[in-house]
């Protein structure tokens, strides 16, 4: 038994057919070959496929393709603008806050339902969203760091009336070589 | 800069960066090739069992399956260092999880659903659970044929017709004489559970058989040349014929070491003539792939009135599991490392690896080196209080300095660093004499607790590393290595110092990404904390055989001497005559004189490094050399529990290693803080569960905690201490292990500080806490 559904992924419009039982992550990973979401468990309980369904974060292990009809999805691959990385991606590579980096697409998911609903967030209120996201190399530090930097980053650009910051004006992905290559 | 460095020492970013926040990197889990099959395992429900028939046609018949194996008609034995392992089982299981069939179809849900359709019948046998019933006469053999199994002579010592795959024994002095004669002895007995090393990517491998025996790994691993290596040996194939590549690695933490899926991926597509990917589930990881051996630890320790040691005896008995795999390695480790960083001129050691039915033992970050310090540094203290000598002082008298000699014989000298300095760096941190501040609510107490800890790399006394520089038609280089970068950091410090020595801008040199043993130059495997001390020396070489081919052209181009030449920010020129000079990238592929002659040809550098006068331990004394160096440490820590609840919080922890030198302060930081928090997690919460029958109860993140972000410490604080290392690059000595070491041992010591409880069990759950403060309210 198939569906046909149609949904809004990183700003493009998505037509497919799926079976009933397709999980969001595996229309997103082999169908649509969006492997940027990761799957560390796929019974949700590690965080690492986390996407945002209407800007709500979501575990995409345990949501079905069709409950996503005629909704918005987006993954880490929707960060990048243009080529370049969101202030977002940046302060995770500022702080520090990657080592293998396979956490790292689900945490900066969850950051950034964070930052759209609370551009202001305490620290408790980081550690909250980003609990359900575990990570076995950082030690939680860096990342916590990374998401307070970019909130004020963002609300520094604000107050300054908007345009890029020096540090996000080097964020292009094709400056680095290596990032060219892949 | 003092130092005259320009990026090594530098807190430079990640150059992995980029493709891990915008999700390019890809990784085994993220690849396919044409045509490949999906596969699943059916699992022992037993740990101990006859294998009395599998039968297979049911799932033959389904529609898109390709291929079912049992391991009947896999006669391969494969092993480490003891080749014990069947890939598939045979005849036998010998661990509840462990695999036994194996399907590759055209998707997953049809390898599953095959996997459903197969019928294995057993006949349960009794499992031998505990090392310590496994060691006595009567117990069950886990392998009968023990003796016939080939290994690693000289240096392993398996027990024929026991369950002992390997015993080290170390012998320094007259132990009973010095302990028979000491002022205060102590005799305490402790226990470590097995832990699992939970990457984030779970193991994935994907292989592919072409005509006439070529073969091709694309695998989540450690170690490209080892899996290269021991695939050779397993099916008698040309190591030209078999191309390992690694791209990115999600974590490993020593669990990727060695061979993990490669043999199941390769024969399931030899069988099916199609590329295989096999991707262990997270139930499988926890389940059927190894995990940090279980350890009891027997210590006891004599000395002097004023407060020195004077006897340790330490009996180590470690819960292999089912197979040896690095298992027989770690026991080894632990009896030279055994008594800890103290000098000590009588100590017995005896590390007995002893075969279980339950899943297998395998390398994890510290090797073995956490467990048995949770036994050592809670003696110490223990030994501390019965002197009535402060802990730090007792460890001050005790530890490691110039003119001692360590338990194997090997003479301690300034190049090994300075113990004594990272206790008293984390003491002071953790304001070691001052009493705690109360605490805010009722209920809770303090304490505070501090432990030393040292590891050196466990590796062959032949253990070497290559690296290659390339430079391109601009003049920047590319390293070719085949350590693999799993996060840790390592590629960007050979950057830094591919950089340095090559004196080109940091953005003109690069470590290239993705193993393949087709083009970088060998290297033996990333583990043990050995890969920026052995890949850090084969890059500087490397990089001085750049810079002597560049000058060597540069010298007819310019017509100056080569010695008359300098090197800087990628330019050749005459020394003190900046304009007389050519840029690399001038020189990188031959030097084109203005009238079309042309000279060099393209500049390729090379370096290696091989670990120098290790030696094999004798089998009776472990006297020998087997570290090519030290690197030393301690924690302090301040807890407060909750008597009510068991709960720990950590108010504080300091970590105080002597990096002989720090080649990136931000990434040296980020090996701390998260190894800090994975070693609380063995502190306090992590450890596998069985039944009675031998079944893993708790093989998913509900039932098996991890630290969350929610378990962060409330402060933590990371001291790296400069102590040269005699041979290291710029003296650094490897620190990816050691932040996880004697947390444990730091809390547990915390503890008794608190509540004047001695735990001698890992973890330190809520539950263990709570009891033990009920049972002592009860006594009081």
């Amino acid at each position: 038994m198939t569906h046909e559904i149609a949904m809004t992924i990183n700003g493009q419009r998505e037509q497919v057919q799926v079976p009933a039982g397709m999980t969001l992550l595996e229309l997103l990973r082999e169908r649509l070959h969006l492997t940027g979401t990761k799957e560390g468990c796929g019974i949700g309980e590690c965080g690492a496929c986390t996407v945002l369904l209407d800007g709500a974060p979501v575990t995409s292990c345990l949501i079905l393709a069709v409950e996503c009809d005629g909704r918005d999805v987006r993954t880490v691959e929707g960060e990048i603008e243009n080529g370049r990385l969101s202030e977002l991606q940046r302060a995770f590579i500022d702080a520090g806050a990657i080592q293998c980096g396979f956490c790292t697409p689900g945490m900066i998911m969850s950051a950034r339902a964070l930052l759209e609903r609370n551009p202001d967030p305490s620290d408790e209120e980081m550690v909250e969203a980003i609990a359900g996201n575990l990570c076995r190399c950082t030690g939680y530090q860096a990342i916590l760091q990374a998401v307070r930097l970019a909130a004020e980053r963002a609300r520094a650009r604000d107050a300054t009336g908007g345009g890029h910051l020096a540090s996000d004006r080097n964020a292009s992905p094709t400056l680095d070589r290596k990032g060219r290559e892949r | 800069m003092s130092d005259g460095l320009q990026y090594v020492g530098k807190p430079i970013s990640r150059e992995d960066g980029v493709d891990k926040v915008s999700g390019a990197a890809r990784y085994t889990h993220d690849l396919s090739r044409p045509g490949m099959l999906h596969t699943a395992v059916l699992t022992s429900p037993h740990a101990s069992a006859r294998i009395v028939s599998i039968e297979t046609q049911a799932a033959e018949a389904l529609p898109g399956v390709r291929v079912v194996l049992t391991g009947d008609s896999l006669c391969y034995r494969l092993g480490l260092y003891m080749q014990d392992k069947c890939i598939l089982a045979r005849k036998v299981v010998r661990y509840q999880g462990e695999a036994v069939v194996a399907v590759a179809a055209d998707t997953l849900d049809i390898a599953r659903e095959a996997c459903r359709l197969v019928d294995v019948s057993y006949e349960p046998l009794e499992p031998v659970l505990d090392p310590q019933k496994a060691l006595e006469p009567d117990a069950p053999l886990v392998h009968p044929d023990l003796g016939d199994y080939d290994h690693m002579k000289g240096v392993f010592f398996p027990e024929p017709k026991t369950n002992i795959a390997h015993h080290q024994k170390i012998r320094k002095g007259d132990f009973d004489a010095a302990y028979a004669s000491a002022d205060v002895t102590l005799e305490a007995a402790f226990t470590n559970p097995p832990v699992q090393h939970v990457p984030m990517e779970t193991h994935a491998t994907i292989a592919e058989v072409r005509p006439e025996g070529r073969v091709e790994i694309w695998t989540s691993s450690q170690s490209p040349y080892t899996v290269r290596h021991l695939m050779s040996v397993a099916f008698g194939l040309p190591h030209a014929n078999i191309r390992v590549h690694v791209p990115y690695v999600g974590g490993g933490f020593g669990g990727k070491a060695g061979l993990g899926l490669e043999p199941l991926a390769y024969v399931l597509a030899r069988a099916a003539a199609r590329p295989v990917k096999v991707v262990a589930t997270r139930e499988e990881e926890f389940n059927t792939l190894p995990s940090r051996q279980g350890l009891h630890a027997a210590i006891r320790i004599g000395a002097t009135n004023d407060g020195k040691i004077t006897a340790l005896k330490a009996t180590y008995t470690w819960d292999a599991g089912a197979y040896a795999d690095y298992g027989v390695n770690i026991g080894r480790a632990a009896a030279y490392s055994g008594a800890g960083p103290y000098s000590i001129d009588n100590c017995w050691i005896d590390s007995r690896v002893v075969y279980t039915n339950k899943i297998f033992g395998t390398a994890f970050r510290g090797f073995g080196h956490l467990e048995i310090l949770w036994g050592i540094e809670r003696a110490i203290d223990m030994m501390a209080r019965r002197l009535d000598i402060d802990p730090v002082a007792f460890r001050r008298a005790n530890l490691l300095e110039k003119g001692d000699t360590t338990i194997t014989g090997e003479r301690f000298t300034a190049g090994h660093g300075n113990p004594v300095a990272c206790v008293d760096a984390a003491a002071e941190a953790i304001d070691w004499g001052m009493p705690s501040a109360p605490p805010g609510t009722p209920h809770r107490v303090r304490g505070k607790g501090i432990a030393a800890l040292h590891k050196a790399p466990a590796m062959p006394t032949y253990t070497s590393c290559a690296a290659v520089i390339k430079l391109d038609e601009d003049g920047a280089a590319d390293v070719l290595i085949s350590g693999v970068d799993y996060g840790q950091g390592t590629y960007t410090v050979l950057r830094q110092i591919a950089a340095e020595e090559l004196k080109l801008p940091i953005e003109k040199a690069h470590v290239t990404w993705d193993c393949d043993t087709s083009f970088s130059p060998y290297d033996w495997q990333t583990v043990a904390s050995r890969f920026a001390f052995m890949g850090g020396n084969a890059v500087i070489e490397a990089a001085a055989d750049c810079v002597r081919q560049l000058k060597a052209v540069a010298s007819q181009a310019l017509d100056v001497s080569p010695e008359d030449l300098v090197c800087k920010d990628g330019r050749v020129f005459v020394d003190g005559i900046p304009e007389r000079g050519l840029d690399y990238a001038d020189l990188s592929l031959g030097y084109s004189f203005p009238n079309g002659n042309s000279i060099g040809g393209p500049i390729i550098g090379h370096g290696r490094y091989i670990a120098t006068g290790l030696t094999h331990l004798d089998p009776e004394t472990g006297q020998g050399l087997p570290a090519q160096y030290w690197t030393y440490g301690a924690h302090a820590v301040e807890i407060e529990v909750d008597t009510e609840t068991g709960e720990i919080e950590i108010l504080k922890i300091v970590t105080a290693i002597d990096a002989g030198k720090v080649l990136n302060p931000k990434l040296a930081d980020g090996q701390v803080v998260g190894g800090v928090l994975q070693g609380l997690g063995s502190a306090l919460w992590e450890g596998f569960r069985f039944d009675e029958h031998g079944r893993f109860l708790n093989p998913s993140f509900v039932d098996y905690k991890i630290p969350t972000a929610k378990d962060v410490p409330r402060e933590t604080e990371q001291i790296l201490l400069e102590y040269p290392q005699t041979g290291g690059p710029y003296g650094a000595r490897g620190i990816a292990e050691h932040p996880m070491i004697s947390v444990p041992s730091a809390v547990g010591n915390a503890l008794f500080d608190a509540l004047g409880i001695e735990f001698t069990a890992l973890p330190l759950n809520y539950e263990r806490i709570l009891l033990r403060i009920l049972e002592s309210g009860e006594r009081a």
